[in-house]
C-alpha cells in the first residue's frame, strides 16, 4: 500500500516539474489515456465495440453504449465512469452517477457543473496534505523497512540459534538417554542386594516382635489367671469366670454355668497349665477388672455439626454471589470464581497405639550401607531423568517456535512470546502475538479471553497483514469471541485501536515494522507512469 | 444500571429457546371474558327489540333492546352513512357509569343520509338504505339485523344469538344481584373447580374473574366487575375473510373451531411463531369479506382486548364432500360466521357494503382517514441496525455504501445512542457531535431515524421525565399514582399519550431547540408503544392503571396510536407545518395510517418470517395501513447469506424497506459476503430506486384515495376464485405483480398470472406471457419475477444514484406495456417530495399518460395544479409493439420533430431515443 502512495506522490512532483497540468482538450470526464478513442466530428465506436454512434451523441445525456463509454461526462449510463483530472491531488474515477448529484466528488469541482452545487476546488490542498502525509509515509516505510531487516536479520540469527540450540539439544538428549539407561542399570544392581537385605532385616524383626507378643500374652494371661482365682487356690472355677458377663458366647447377657463350664473347655475348675488353652479362647473378649467400662463411642455428633454448617450456611451464601455476578454488567458470560472446595473437616479418629509397641532396631551396618547405595543410585538416576525431561520440554518449546509461521522471512518472529497494551476508558486490551488476546476491565473484574492465535488471515495478496484469533470466550447466545488484528507499518511495535463493530467480534488495529514493505525505487515510478 | 437488568430480563425471556414463550400469553381459557363470552352457545337470543320505543330521525333510528333474562335495556342505534355503509351502536341504556367510546379515531363524525321506514308490523321493520334496493330488517322477537339486497341477504347481526352485554353492576358482597344474566353463565362455570362446592349458592352469581382475575403472578383488580360485549355477525355466500391485523399468519384468515379466536391486543411477543392467532403489537379490528359477488367490511370499533371466531359451514369439508353436495343438490349456501369479543366499551360496528374491494377501501378511508404521504426518501432504502456503535461506525457504514455503489436513504440508531435509555438525549462518548453526523449525512443528501421510546427512565436528573412527573403527565396506576414498570431503561413512567394536552407537550419536545443535537434530516421511531412493560401482566401494561378517568383496559390498543400520533405532529411542529413527518411505529390501531410506517416488529432470520412478510403486509394494506414492511435479513438470529438475499429481492418490492437486526447478531451490512452478493443486494437496492416514481404515486394514491398500495390479487381480481388464498405473490398497484423467491434452495416457481385475455410482460426481460395462467418461471439466485401488466405504463428513473434525494431532477424513463389491444395507460405524479405544499398550494404534477391508436400522449390530471419540474423524458420503451416506420414528438408550442427509435423484434420491444421533453408538459408521440 505504502508503495503505491509513494508512487503516486512521484507521480504528482513529476507532473508538477514537466507542466503536465494543463488541461488538454477532450471530452468531459475522459481519461487521458483514452483520449485517442473520442476524436472530434468522426464517428465514436463504443469501447466495448459493440456499436458505433455519430459524435454528437458522445455527452448529449442519453447512454447509447451498452458499456457507457459515449456518455463519461454525463450521468446518463448506469455503468459508466467520471473521470477526475484534479490538478494538483491525484486523478480519479468516479461512478457516472455521481455526476451532477448534488454532491462535491471531485476535488476540482468538475463532477458537479450542471447541479447547482458550489462546490471549493480543494485540490492543492488535499494534495498538499496528502504529500505531506505521504512524505511522513514514506520515511516511516523507509525506516521501518531498515527495522524491519534488522527483524530478518535478528529472526534469522535468532533462528540459526535455536535450531543451533535444537541440534545442541538433540545431542545432550542422546546423552542424557544413554545416562538414564546407564544409571537405571545401576539403580536396578544396588536395588536388588538393597531389597534382600532390607527383607531379611524385617523377617528378623518380625520373629522377635512375635516372641514379645507371646511374652506379653503369657504375662497377662498370667495376670488375668491370678485376677480370677478369687479365692486363690490355684484354678479358675466355674464360678470364678461367671462374673464376666463379657465373654458370653450367645450374647444374651447372662453368662450360664453350662456356657461358663463351655469356655472350661468342659471342666469345673482350670488350673494354670489347662487355663493356657482356655485363655486362648477368651483373650480377645477378656477385659481386666480393672478397666471394666466400655471405651467412649466415636464422636459422630460432631460430625453431624459439620454437615449442618455446610448444606444449612453455604448454599445461601453461595445464592447470594450468584446475584452479585448477574449483576455485573455486560460481562454476562463473566467466569465464576474457583470456588473453595468445601469439604468437610473429617474427624480424625483417634488412633490406638499400643503403648506397648517398640519400635524398630536401626538397620545393621552392612544393611544400611547396602540402601544408602542404593539410595544414592536411585538419586543419580532421578536427576538425569529429570534433566532429560527438561531438554525435552525445551526441545518441544523450540520446535514449537521454529514451526511457527512468523512470515516470509521470519519477520515478525520478535513478536513471539511478548505482549503489547492498550488502555481504553474502560478496558485494557492485550495483544500476545501467536498466543491470545484479552481483555480486563480497568475497575475490577476478571479478564476475557477474546481469542486464541488461529492463523494469518490477511487476503491473498497480502497474507501477513491480519491475524485472526479465535475461541475465545463464549459470549451469551452467541458465538465464542474472536479478535481480527489488522497490522500496517510502523516504526514502533504498538497497539494503537480497538473496537467491537459486531457482538464478540473485536477488530485490532496494530503497527509494526515488520509489515512494511521495501519503498519504490525511483528508477521504477518513473518506468510505471510515463503517462504524465 | 439497566445493563444487568436488561441481561436478567432477557436470560428469563430466552432461556434457551428460540420459539416464543406461549405461557407468557393468555389463551381465551386464560382471559376470563373471552372465556365466558366462548362458553355461550349459538342459540335463541334473550334480547328482544321494544319497537314501541323506536325513534326515527334524519340522521339515525334509535330503538331500545331488552334483555328478556335480566331485564336489563340496551339502546340500539341504526345510522345509514354516506358511502353504503351502515353504522350499529349499541349500549347500556341507563350504564351505571358511561362506557368507553373510542375517540379520535374517526376524522369526523361521520356524514349520515336519511333512513326511510318501509314497512312496520309487530314482528320489525323493513328500512331502505337507499340505491340498490337496499333495506336494512330489524326483527323483534329475538332481536336481529339483516342487510339485504334485493331478494339476498348481505350480512345479519345476531342472527346465531351470540349478542352479550355484560352491563356494568354493583359488587355482590355489598348488594345482591336481582339479575339472572348469569344463570346460564353459571352453569357453564359449574366445572370449575371453585371451592368444591356442588351447588352455588343462589345469590352467589360471581363467576372467577369477574371481579379480578390472577394471570401468572400478575392480579388485575377489577373495579368495574365485569364489561365485555360480544355480536355475531354472519355472512351468507362467503367463505373468505381476510384482514384483523396482527397476526402472523395466512393472508385468507383460518376458522377457529377447536383452537383459540384470533386476538386483538397489542402486545411486544418476544420470538413470535408464524401461523397461529396470537395477538401481536398491532391490532386493526377490521375484517374484509370476499365472494365473486361482493366485498364487504366489518369495523369493530372498540379499542379494548378482542378475541375474534371464524367459522365456516364450508371450511370442514372435503373437495369431495363439496363436489358431493354439488352433485346432489344438497349445497346449502356456503356461509360464513364471525363473533366479536371485547372486553369493554361499547359494540360499534361500521359495515362496509362495498360492493367492490375498492369501495370497500374508499368506504373504510373516509372513516378513519388515508395513508400518511411519506416524504418520497423514506420510500427508499433505510439501513439500521441495532446499534451502530458510534458516529465514526455510523461514518463507516455510510463510506460503505458509496464505497459499494449501492443507494441508501436512511440510516437509523436504535436505543444505544442515546445517554441510558434516556429518549431525546445522545450518548456522549459515542455520540458527542450528533449534528456534526447529520450534516455528514445532509452532505450526502442522506438522512438519519432515532428512536424515541414512550417508557421513560424514572430519574430525578432526567428532564423530560421531571417535566412529565410535575405536570402529571404520566399513567397512574389504580392506587393513583405514577405506574411504573420496566423497560430499556429500567425503572420507567408511561406517559399518558391519551391525554391531548400530554400529547401537545410530547410533540413540542421535537422542536430543534428541545431536541438537543436534532436536525431537518433527522425523523423518528416509536418502538415498543404497545405499551411493553417488561414486568407487567403479558409483558404489557396492568389494565387497572388509569389513563384519566379510564382504565387501560378501555383503551389499550389505542396508545400506540396515541405514540405515533403525538410524535408525528412534533415533527411537522418543528418544521412549522411545511415538513411531513416520517414516523416509523410498532403498535398500531385502527387510523394509524395517518401518521406513518409501521413494520411487522421482532422477526427471525428464517425463511417461514420471510414468507409471513408478504402474508402480513396484505392484511395491513387491506384495512388501511399500507406503509409496511418486515426487518430485511430478519430481527433475531442470522440469516444464512442465501436468505439475506432473497429477503432484499423481496423487501425491494415491499413498501417499507428497512434491513435491521439484533444487537447480539454478527453485522450483515450489503457488503459483507463476498462480491457476488453484494452485486446481488445492489441489483435488488437498485431496482427499488429505479421504480421509486411508481412507489410514490402508488402511495399518492393511497393518502388519496385509501387504495392499497400492496395488494392481493383478488382485489384486481375479484371474481377470480383461484387468487382468494394467494399469498406468496402480490400486486404492487394495479400494474406490477411480484412473485419474489422465498424458498430456501429454489430452482424456479409458479408464478400466477391473472385476467383473461390479459397480457403480462417480465420487467427484466420483456417476455410476454398471457394471462389466466400458472406459469413455471426458472429462477437463480439473481432472480426476482416482477411482471408488468398489458396496458399499463409505469415510470422509472433509470439512473441510480446514492441516494433518492441525489435522484430528484433526473429524466424518467416511460414503460409502456401494451394490452393485445394496444392500448395502455398509466400516471405520473411529481412533488417536491417532502412538503405538504402538494396539498396546501397544490404544487405538484399529476399527468395520465396513454397510449392508443399508436400514440403516447400525456395529459395535465390536475388543471389546478402547479409545479415545474426540471425532470423530462428521456427514454420510452414500449413492450409488446410493433415496429413503426416514423416516431413523430409533438409539443404544445407546436413543434414536431423525429424520434431515433430502437426495434427489438425477437421481443417486440421499441425503445424510443431521447424524446427530452419536460416531464410536465403536454406532449404525443405519433407512431406511423
Amino acid at each position: 500500500m505504502s508503495c503505491a502512495l509513494l508512487l503516486l506522490l512521484m507521480s504528482w512532483a513529476l507532473a508538477m516539474r514537466t507542466g503536465a497540468a494543463v488541461e488538454i482538450q477532450r471530452p468531459r470526464g475522459v481519461p487521458l489515456s483514452k483520449r485517442q478513442f473520442y476524436e472530434e466530428n468522426k464517428p465514436f465506436t463504443c469501447l466495448d465495440g459493440f456499436s458505433t454512434i455519430s459524435f454528437d451523441r458522445v455527452n448529449d445525456d442519453y447512454c447509447d453504449c451498452r458499456d457507457g463509454s459515449d456518455e463519461p461526462g454525463t450521468a446518463a449510463c448506469p455503468n459508466g465512469s467520471f473521470h477526475c483530472t484534479n490538478a494538483g491531488f491525484r486523478p480519479a474515477f468516479i461512478p457516472s452517477s455521481r455526476i451532477n448529484d448534488g454532491i462535491c466528488d471531485c476535488c476540482d469541482t468538475t463532477d458537479e457543473y450542471n447541479s447547482g452545487a458550489t462546490c471549493q476546488n480543494t485540490c492543492r490542498e488535499m494534495g498538499r496534505k496528502e504529500r505531506e502525509s505521504l512524505q511522513i509515509m514514506a520515511e516511516i516505510t523507509k525506516e521501518g523497512f531498515m527495522l524491519k531487516q534488522q527483524l530478518i536479520h535478528e529472526a534469522k540469527r535468532g533462528q540459526e540459534d535455536k535450531q543451533g540450540k535444537l541440534t545442541e539439544l538433540q545431542g545432550s538428549k542422546k546423552d542424557l538417554e544413554e545416562k538414564v539407561e546407564a544409571l537405571r542399570t545401576v539403580k536396578e544392581t544396588a536395588e536388588d542386594p538393597e531389597k534382600e537385605a532390607k527383607e531379611r532385616h524385617l523377617k528378623a524383626w518380625g520373629e522377635q516382635k512375635e516372641l514379645i507378643r507371646m511374652e506379653k500374652d503369657k504375662t497377662r494371661m498370667a495376670e488375668a489367671f491370678l485376677e480370677l482365682d478369687d479365692d486363690a487356690d490355684g484354678y479358675v472355677s466355674v464360678a470364678e469366670l461367671q462374673s464376666h458377663l463379657e465373654l458370653d458366647p450367645d450374647s444374651d447377657g447372662s453368662l450360664t454355668e453350662t456356657e461358663t463350664q463351655g469356655l472350661l473347655g468342659g471342666a469345673d475348675k482350670v488350673d494354670t497349665s489347662t487355663f493356657e488353652t482356655v485363655w486362648s479362647g477368651i483373650k480377645d473378649k477378656y477385659l481386666s477388672e480393672g478397666q471394666s467400662d466400655p471405651p467412649a463411642p466415636v464422636e459422630t455428633p460432631q460430625e453431624e455439626e459439620t454437615r449442618d454448617f455446610v448444606s444449612d450456611h453455604y448454599p445461601e451464601d453461595y445464592a447470594g454471589e450468584e446475584e452479585d455476578v448477574e449483576e455485573d454488567e455486560e460481562d454476562d458470560d463473566h467466569e465464576e470464581e474457583e470456588e473453595e472446595e468445601k469439604v468437610p473437616p473429617t474427624v480424625q479418629t483417634p488412633e490406638k497405639r499400643a503403648d506397648d509397641e517398640v519400635s524398630m532396631p536401626p538397620y545393621d551396618t552392612e544393611t544400611q550401607s547396602l540402601i544408602d547405595a542404593a539410595q544414592k543410585a536411585r538419586d543419580d538416576f532421578d536427576e538425569v531423568e529429570r534433566a532429560l525431561r527438561e531438554v525435552d520440554d525445551q526441545m518441544k518449546n523450540l520446535e514449537k517456535e521454529i514451526g511457527f509461521d512468523f512470515g516470509p522471512s521470519a519477520e515478525f518472529a520478535y513478536l513471539y512470546s511478548q505482549c503489547y497494551e492498550l488502555s481504553t476508558s474502560e478496558y485494557i486490551y492485550r495483544l500476545c502475538p501467536f498466543n491470545r488476546v484479552s481483555q480486563k476491565p480497568k475497575f475490577g473484574g476478571s479478564e476475557t479471553n477474546l481469542g486464541l492465535w488461529g492463523q494469518w488471515a490477511g487476503p491473498e495478496d497480502s497474507l501477513y497483514s491480519v491475524m485472526k484469533y479465535d475461541h475465545g470466550q463464549g459470549c451469551w447466545q452467541g458465538p465464542n469471541r474472536s479478535t481480527t488484528v489488522k497490522l500496517t507499518c510502523g516504526k514502533e511495535t504498538v497497539v494503537t485501536s480497538t473496537s467491537e463493530p459486531s457482538r464478540c467480534e473485536y477488530l485490532m488495529e496494530f503497527t509494526t515494522p515488520a509489515v512494511c514493505q521495501e519503498p519504490a525505487s525511483l528508477d521504477e515510478v518513473l518506468q510505471g507512469h510515463t503517462e504524465l | 444500571m439497566m445493563g444487568p437488568l436488561l441481561v436478567l430480563w432477557l436470560a428469563v425471556c430466552l432461556s434457551g429457546t428460540w420459539a416464543v414463550d406461549r405461557g407468557n400469553f393468555k389463551t381465551c381459557d386464560q382471559s376470563a371474558f373471552c372465556k365466558r363470552q366462548r362458553a355461550l352457545k349459538p342459540g335463541q337470543s334473550p334480547y328482544r327489540a321494544l319497537l314501541e320505543t323506536l325513534e326515527l330521525t334524519n340522521t339515525k333510528l334509535t330503538l331500545q333492546l331488552i334483555n328478556d333474562n335480566n331485564k336489563v335495556r340496551l339502546l340500539l342505534e341504526l345510522y345509514r352513512l354516506q358511502g353504503n355503509m351502515t353504522r350499529v351502536k349499541i349500549n347500556e341504556l341507563k350504564p351505571l357509569k358511561p362506557r368507553f367510546e373510542v375517540p379520535d379515531v374517526l376524522i369526523n363524525d361521520p356524514p349520515t343520509e336519511p333512513l326511510s321506514l318501509l314497512s312496520q308490523d309487530e314482528n320489525g321493520v323493513v328500512l331502505s338504505l337507499g340505491a340498490d334496493s337496499q333495506r336494512l330488517i330489524v326483527s323483534a322477537k329475538p332481536f336481529r339485523l339483516d342487510i339485504m339486497e334485493g331478494r339476498e341477504v348481505l350480512l345479519s347481526l345476531n342472527s346465531r344469538g351470540l349478542l352479550a352485554f355484560e352491563h356494568l353492576r354493583i359488587r355482590k358482597d355489598t348488594k345482591v344481584d336481582p339479575e339472572g344474566t348469569e344463570n346460564k353463565e353459571e352453569n357453564e362455570a359449574a366445572n370449575e373447580p371453585a371451592e368444591g362446592e356442588e351447588k352455588a349458592k343462589e345469590d352467589e352469581k360471581v363467576e372467577d374473574g369477574m371481579w379480578e382475575e390472577t394471570f401468572k403472578s400478575h392480579t388485575d383488580s377489577k373495579p368495574n366487575g365485569p364489561s365485555s360485549i360480544s355480536l355475531d355477525f354472519s355472512l351468507p355466500g362467503v367463505e373468505n375473510v381476510y384482514g384483523i391485523p396482527e397476526h402472523a399468519d395466512s393472508l385468507k384468515l383460518k376458522t377457529t373451531d377447536g383452537g383459540d379466536p384470533y386476538r386483538l391486543f397489542n402486545l411486544d411477543v418476544f420470538q413470535y411463531e408464524v401461523f397461529n392467532p396470537m395477538a401481536l403489537y398491532g391490532a386493526i379490528p377490521v375484517m374484509l369479506s370476499h365472494s365473486a359477488q361482493r366485498t364487504m367490511g366489518i369495523f369493530w370499533l372498540n379499542a379494548a382486548e378482542t378475541w375474534v371466531d371464524i367459522s365456516s359451514n364450508t371450511a370442514g369439508k372435503t373437495v369431495f364432500g363439496q363436489m358431493l353436495d354439488y352433485v346432489q343438490g344438497s349445497s346449502e349456501t356456503p356461509q360464513t360466521d364471525v363473533r366479536w369479543i371485547s372486553e369493554s366499551g361499547i359494540i360499534d360496528v361500521f359495515i362496509m357494503l362495498g360492493p367492490t374491494p375498492t369501495d370497500v377501501f374508499s368506504q373504510y378511508a373516509s372513516l378513519t382517514g388515508t395513508q400518511a404521504f411519506p416524504p418520497l426518501s423514506a420510500l427508499a432504502y433505510h439501513q439500521c441496525r441495532w446499534n451502530y456503535n458510534d458516529q465514526e461506525d455510523v461514518a463507516a457504514v455510510d463510506q460503505g455504501f458509496d464505497d459499494h455503489d449501492i443507494p441508501y436513504d436512511f440510516i437509523w440508531l436504535d436505543i444505544e445512542h442515546t445517554d441510558g435509555k434516556r429518549y431525546f438525549t445522545w450518548d456522549p462518548h459515542k455520540f458527542p457531535q450528533p449534528k456534526d453526523m447529520l450534516q455528514g449525512l445532509l452532505d450526502k443528501r442522506r438522512k438519519m431515524v432515532t428512536i424515541v421510546d414512550p417508557h421513560i427512565k424514572v430519574d430525578s436528573s432526567y428532564k423530560i421525565h421531571n417535566e412529565i412527573r410535575s405536570k402529571g403527565f404520566y399513567v397512574k396506576s389504580k392506587d393513583g399514582g405514577d405506574y411504573e414498570g420496566w423497560c430499556w431503561p429500567g425503572n420507567s413512567g408511561y406517559p399518558d399519550f391519551t391525554n391531548p394536552e400530554m400529547r401537545a407537550w410530547w410533540a413540542s419536545m421535537f422542536a430543534y431547540d428541545q431536541y438537543e443535537g436534532s436536525m431537518e434530516n433527522m425523523y423518528t421511531w416509536n418502538d415498543m408503544n404497545e405499551p411493553s412493560v417488561f414486568n407487567g401482566p403479558e409483558v404489557t401494561m396492568h389494565k387497572d392503571a388509569l389513563h384519566g378517568n379510564w382504565e387501560n383496559r378501555d383503551l389499550h390498543n389505542l396508545y400506540g396510536f396515541y405514540v405515533q400520533r403525538a410524535t408525528a405532529e412534533g415533527l411537522i411542529e418543528r418544521s412549522g407545518g411545511v415538513e411531513r413527518p416520517f414516523v416509523l411505529a410498532r403498535a398500531f390501531f385502527a387510523g394509524s395510517q395517518r401518521y406513518g410506517a409501521v413494520w411487522t416488529g421482532d422477526n427471525a432470520a428464517e425463511w417461514d418470517h420471510l414468507k409471513i412478510s408478504i402474508p402480513m403486509c396484505l392484511s395491513l394494506g387491506l384495512v388501511g395501513v399500507s406503509f409496511c414492511g418486515a426487518d430485511v435479513g430478519g430481527f433475531f438470529k442470522s440469516p444464512s447469506t442465501e436468505l439475506l438475499v432473497r429477503w432484499y429481492q423481496t423487501g425491494a418490492y415491499q413498501p417499507f424497506f428497512r434491513a435491521h437486526a439484533h444487537l447480539d447478531t454478527p453485522r450483515r451490512e450489503p457488503w459483507l459476503f463476498g462480491p457476488e452478493n453484494t452485486a446481488l443486494i445492489r441489483e435488488a437496492v437498485r431496482q427499488r430506486y429505479a421504480l421509486l416514481p411508481y412507489w410514490y404515486q402508488l402511495f399518492y394514491h393511497a393518502h388519496h384515495s385509501g387504495q392499497p398500495v400492496m395488494r392481493p390479487l383478488w382485489v384486481e381480481y375479484p371474481q377470480d376464485t383461484a387468487t382468494f388464498s394467494m399469498d406468496d405473490q402480490f400486486l404492487l398497484g394495479r400494474d406490477l405483480l411480484v412473485h419474489p423467491v422465498t424458498e430456501e434452495g429454489a430452482r424456479g416457481l409458479t408464478a400466477y398470472l391473472p385476467g383473461k385475455g390479459e397480457v403480462w410482460f417480465d420487467v427484466h426481460t420483456f417476455q410476454k406471457h398471457n394471462g389466466a395462467q400458472n406459469l413455471y418461471i426458472p429462477v437463480t439466485i439473481s432472480s426476482i419475477p416482477v411482471f408488468q401488466r398489458g396496458g399499463s405504463i409505469i415510470p422509472r428513473k433509470a439512473r441510480v444514484r446514492r441516494s433518492s434525494s441525489c435522484m430528484e431532477h433526473d429524466p424518467y424513463t416511460l414503460f409502456v406495456a401494451l394490452s393485445p389491444k394496444r392500448f395502455a395507460q398509466g400516471e405520473l405524479y411529481i412533488d417536491d417530495g417532502h412538503t405538504f405544499n402538494f396539498d396546501k398550494h397544490k404544487q405538484f404534477i399529476h399527468r395520465r399518460l396513454f397510449f392508443a391508436n399508436n400514440a403516447l400522449s400525456s395529459r395535465n390530471l390536475a388543471p389546478g395544479s402547479q409545479f415545474t419540474t426540471f425532470s423530462w423524458i428521456e427514454k420510452i420503451v414500449i413492450l409488446g409493439a410493433s415496429k413503426p416506420s416514423k416516431a413523430t414528438l409533438k409539443t404544445p408550442d407546436g413543434k414536431e420533430s423525429l424520434l431515433e427509435f430502437d426495434f427489438d423484434a425477437s421481443m417486440s420491444v421499441l425503445t424510443l431515443r431521447k424524446p427530452g421533453v419536460n416531464a410536465g408538459v403536454d406532449w404525443t408521440v405519433v407512431l406511423q
